[in-house]
C-alpha cells in the first residue's frame, strides 16, 4: 500500500518528462503537418513507454535500497516484504496509474450527453477503452513481478523482452480503429505475460490444483503461490 | 504542520506529555507526536466577513493559523530498537494519515464537481481586495501578488496573536475563539452547504427537518471536537470542517492569487515552524513545556490517548484504552509485543489541563499516533480543488496533483521520523502539487488528449 503512490510519482514523472519531450518537438515543428504530427505522436508514445521502463528500473534500485536498508534494521534480518510482493505492489500501482490516466477522462466523458462516433469514428469506442484499459494494467502488473525478478536474477534478456512486448503493444494499440487486430494481439500477449509472470513468481500448475482443491497446506511450496497475493499490511 | 510531540522535560524525567490525541507504548520507543497547522483563524474572519458583509466584530472567533509545533523526541535508550520501531510506526503513520487527507480531498472535489456553487464567481473577500478582473496580465500579477501580501500578513498576525494569547494564559479567550469559529463553521457553512447540496440535486427539504439535521450536526461535531467523543467521529468531524473551509476558499480566492498564496504560505510554514522564534515552533514548545495539549480543535490525530490523572496499575488502564485505540489500528497487533501495551495511560481529553500527571508509569508512555495540522488539510484540499476546478484537462490534473500532495507527504514523514521533531507540512507537498499541477496542464494534457483521441495507450 505505502509504495502506490511512490510508483504512481514515478511513472508521473516518466510522463511528464515524455510529454515535455512531445510538446518541445510539436512547437519545433510545423503544426499544419498532420502526418508529421503523427509521426511525432508516435515518437512521444515510443519515447514514453522507454521512459517508463526506465523509471520502472530506478524505482527497483531504490526498492532494493530500502529493501537491505529494512532487512538491517529488522529483528531476523529479513525484510518484512519479499521482493516479489515488492514487485507485484510496483507493477499493480504502475498499472492502476497508467490506466487511470489513460481512462478517466473518457470515463468523465461518457456520463455526458453525446452519441459516440458521430463523426465516423468507432461506435464502439468507449467499450474498447474500458477493455484495452483492463489489458493495460495487467500488463504491467505482470511486467513489474517479471521485470524484478529479472533484474534480481540479472536475465537481461528478460529485461529487453519485457520492454519489448511494451513497446510492442503500445504499437499494437496504434492500428486502433481495426480492432481484431490490436485487441486480440493485446489479450493473447497479456495471458502469456500473465504465465509468465505466475511462473516467474513461483508458481506452477501443482501449486493451482492444490489452491483449488482446497486441501491443507502440506509443504512449504504452497507459500510460493501465496506471495502473488497481498498481505493486508500493504 | 507535522510535529512529533515528545516531551519537553530532558530524557532523565518523567514523560508528562499529556497531548490530547496519543497513543502511549512501551518505555523503549520513544514517542512521537506531530503538530499541524491550523488556519481557521483567517478562515472564521472570512466566514464573518461574508456573513456580516463587513463589520468586524471584535471578537475573532477565528483561529489563527497555527501550526502546531513539534517537541523534540525523546530518545531511547536502545537505539536499533528505536529504529526499528520508529519505521515501523513510521509506516503505520503515513497510513493513518493518508486515509483522512485522501478522504478530504475526495470530499473536496465531489464537491466541486457536482456543485457549481463553489464555482462560481461571486465576490471576493476582503482579505483579496484586489481584483483580477484586468486588461493586463501584468496587472493582473500585480494585484494577486498585493492580495497574498494581504492574505499573509493575516495570517501572520492571527498566529502571533494566538501565540501571544497562549503564552499570557489567555486560556478562556482562545477557547472562546475556538468554539466560536468552530460554531460557525459547523452550524453556518454547514447550512449553506447542504442549501447548495440540495439544490444541485433538486431535492426539497422542508425547514423542520433541516433545523432537525443540522442542529444535530453541529451540537455532536462541538462535543466531539471540544470535548470527548470517538475518535472516528471526532475524526469525520476535523475532516468536514477541513472541507468545508477548503470549499470556501476555492470559490472565494481569485484564480491567481490562489496559486501565489499556497506557494507563500507553504514558505511562510516552513519559516514558522523551522525558525527559533517562529510562531508555531513557540506554540509547540509551550504547549510542551507547560505539557498541555494543544487545542484539540485544530489538530487531526490519527490516535487518541487516554490517561487518568492518577497513579494506576497498568492492567487496568489497559481495557478502554485499547478499545478506543484499536479501532484504528486493527491489523497491526502482531507487530506490537506484549511488553508494549503495559504503560498506556488512560487521560482524559479535556482543553484545559488541570492536573499534570507525574506518574512514573509515564516514563515509559509513548505516543504512537501521528498529528496533522487541519490548516494543512485545508491547503492540501485546497490546492486539489483548485486544480479540480481549474484545469481543462479536468481528472488527470486532479490526479497528478493527488499523487504529488502524498508523496509530499510521505517525505515529510520520513523526514519526521529522521529528525524527530516538528515539521511544517506544507512546503514539500505544496510545492510538489504545485509543479505536477502546472506541469500536467501544460504538458501532459495536450499530450494524453493527442493520444487519446487516437486512442493509443503508452
Amino acid at each position: 500500500v505505502l509504495s502506490l503512490p511512490h510508483r504512481a510519482f514515478f511513472w508521473l514523472v516518466s510522463l511528464l518528462l515524455a510529454s515535455l519531450i512531445w510538446f518541445v518537438s510539436v512547437h519545433l515543428s510545423d503544426r499544419e503537418d498532420s502526418k508529421l504530427q503523427y509521426n511525432l505522436l508516435v515518437f512521444g508514445a515510443a519515447v514514453s513507454v522507454l521512459l517508463q521502463e526506465v523509471f520502472r528500473f530506478a524505482y527497483f534500485k531504490l526498492l532494493k535500497k530500502a529493501d537491505e536498508g529494512l532487512a538491517m534494521i529488522s529483528e531476523d534480518g529479513r525484510s518484512p516484504i519479499s521482493l516479489k510482493q515488492m514487485a507485484y505492489v510496483s507493477g499493480l500501482s504502475f498499472g492502476i496509474i497508467s490506466g487511470v490516466f489513460s481512462v478517466i477522462n473518457i470515463l468523465a466523458d461518457s456520463i455526458g450527453p453525446g452519441v459516440v462516433g458521430i463523426h465516423g469514428d468507432s461506435p464502439y469506442y468507449f467499450i474498447t477503452s474500458a477493455f484495452l484499459t483492463m489489458a493495460v494494467v495487467f500488463l504491467h502488473t505482470f511486467w513489474g513481478v517479471i521485470f524484478f525478478d529479472a533484474c534480481e536474477k540479472r536475465r537481461y534478456w528478460c529485461l529487453g523482452l519485457v520492454v519489448a512486448s511494451h513497446l510492442v503493444t503500445s504499437g499494437l494499440t496504434f492500428l486502433n480503429p481495426w480492432y481484431e487486430a490490436s485487441l486480440v494481439p493485446i489479450y493473447m500477449m497479456t495471458v502469456c505475460m500473465g504465465a509468465w509472470a505466475f511462473c516467474t513468481a513461483g508458481g506452477s500448475l501443482r501449486n493451482v490444483l492444490k489452491c483449488l482443491s482446497c486441501k491443507p497446506e502440506e509443504d512449504g511450496r504452497v507459500m510460493m503461490y501465496s506471495a502473488l497475493r497481498v498481505p493486508f499490511e500493504d | 504542520m507535522i510535529t512529533f510531540m515528545n516531551n519537553s522535560d530532558s530524557e532523565e524525567e518523567p514523560c508528562n506529555e499529556r497531548t490530547s490525541l496519543m497513543s502511549a507504548e512501551s518505555p523503549p520507543v520513544p514517542s512521537y507526536q506531530d503538530g499541524l497547522q491550523a488556519s481557521e483563524a483567517g478562515e472564521a474572519q472570512t466566514h464573518r466577513k461574508r456573513r456580516t458583509g463587513g463589520s468586524r466584530s471584535p471578537n475573532n472567533a477565528a483561529d489563527g493559523n497555527m501550526s502546531g509545533s513539534s517537541v523534540p523526541v525523546r530518545e531511547s535508550a536502545l537505539e536499533n530498537e528505536e529504529e526499528e520501531l520508529t519505521l515501523k510506526y513510521g509506516a503505520k503513520h503515513v497510513i493513518m494519515l493518508f486515509v483522512p487527507v485522501t478522504l478530504c480531498m475526495i470530499v473536496v472535489v465531489a464537491t466541486i464537481k457536482s456543485v457549481r456553487f463553489y464555482t462560481e464567481k461571486n465576490g471576493q473577500l476582503i482579505y483579496t481586495p484586489f481584483s483580477e478582473d484586468t486588461p493586463s496580465v501584468g496587472q493582473r500579477l500585480l494585484n494577486s501578488v498585493l492580495n497574498t501580501i494581504i492574505m499573509i500578513s493575516v495570517i501572520v498576525v492571527m498566529t502571533v496573536f494566538l501565540v501571544l494569547l497562549y503564552k499570557y494564559r489567555c486560556y478562556k479567550f482562545i477557547h472562546g475563539w475556538l468554539i466560536l469559529s468552530s460554531l460557525m463553521l459547523l452550524f453556518l457553512f454547514t447550512y449553506i452547504y447542504l442549501g447548495e447540496v440540495l439544490k444541485t440535486y433538486n431535492v426539497a427539504m422542508d425547514y423542520p427537518t433541516l433545523i432537525l439535521v443540522i442542529w444535530n450536526f453541529g451540537a455532536v461535531g462541538m462535543i466531539c471536537i471540544h470535548w470527548k467523543g470517538p475518535l472516528q467521529l471526532q475524526q469525520a468531524y476535523l475532516i468536514m470542517i477541513s472541507a468545508l473551509m477548503a470549499l470556501v476558499f476555492i470559490k472565494y480566492l481569485p484564480e491567481w492569487s490562489a496559486w501565489v498564496i499556497l506557494g507563500a504560505i507553504s514558505i511562510y510554514d516552513l519559516m514558522a515552524v523551522l525558525c527559533p522564534k517562529g510562531p508555531l515552533r513557540m506554540l509547540v514548545e509551550t504547549a510542551q513545556e507547560r505539557n498541555e495539549p494543544i487545542f484539540p480543535a485544530l489538530i487531526y490525530s490519527s490516535a487518541m490517548m487516554w490517561t487518568v490523572g492518577m497513579a494506576k496499575p497498568d492492567t487496568a488502564a489497559r481495557g478502554p484504552s485499547q478499545q478506543t485505540w484499536d479501532t484504528a489500528e486493527d491489523g497491526r497487533e502482531n507487530h506490537r509485543s506484549p511488553s508494549h501495551s503495559d504503560s498506556e495511560i488512560l487521560e482524559t481529553r479535556s482543553p484545559v489541563p488541570t492536573h499534570p500527571i507525574t506518574s512514573l508509569e509515564e516514563l515509559e508512555e509513548e505516543e504512537r499516533g501521528v498529528k496533522l495540522g487541519l490548516g494543512d488539510f485545508i491547503f492540501y484540499s485546497v490546492l486539489v480543488g483548485k486544480a479540480a476546478a481549474t484545469a481543462s484537462g479536468d481528472w488527470n490534473t486532479t490526479l497528478a496533483c493527488f499523487v504529488a500532495i502524498l508523496i509530499g507527504l510521505c517525505l515529510t514523514l520520513l523526514l519526521l521520523a529522521v529528525f524527530k521533531k516538528a515539521l511544517p507540512a506544507l512546503p514539500i507537498s505544496i510545492t510538489f502539487g504545485l509543479v505536477f499541477y502546472f506541469s500536467t496542464d501544460n504538458l501532459v494534457r495536450p499530450f494524453m488528449d493527442t493520444l487519446a483521441s487516437h486512442q493509443l495507450y503508452i
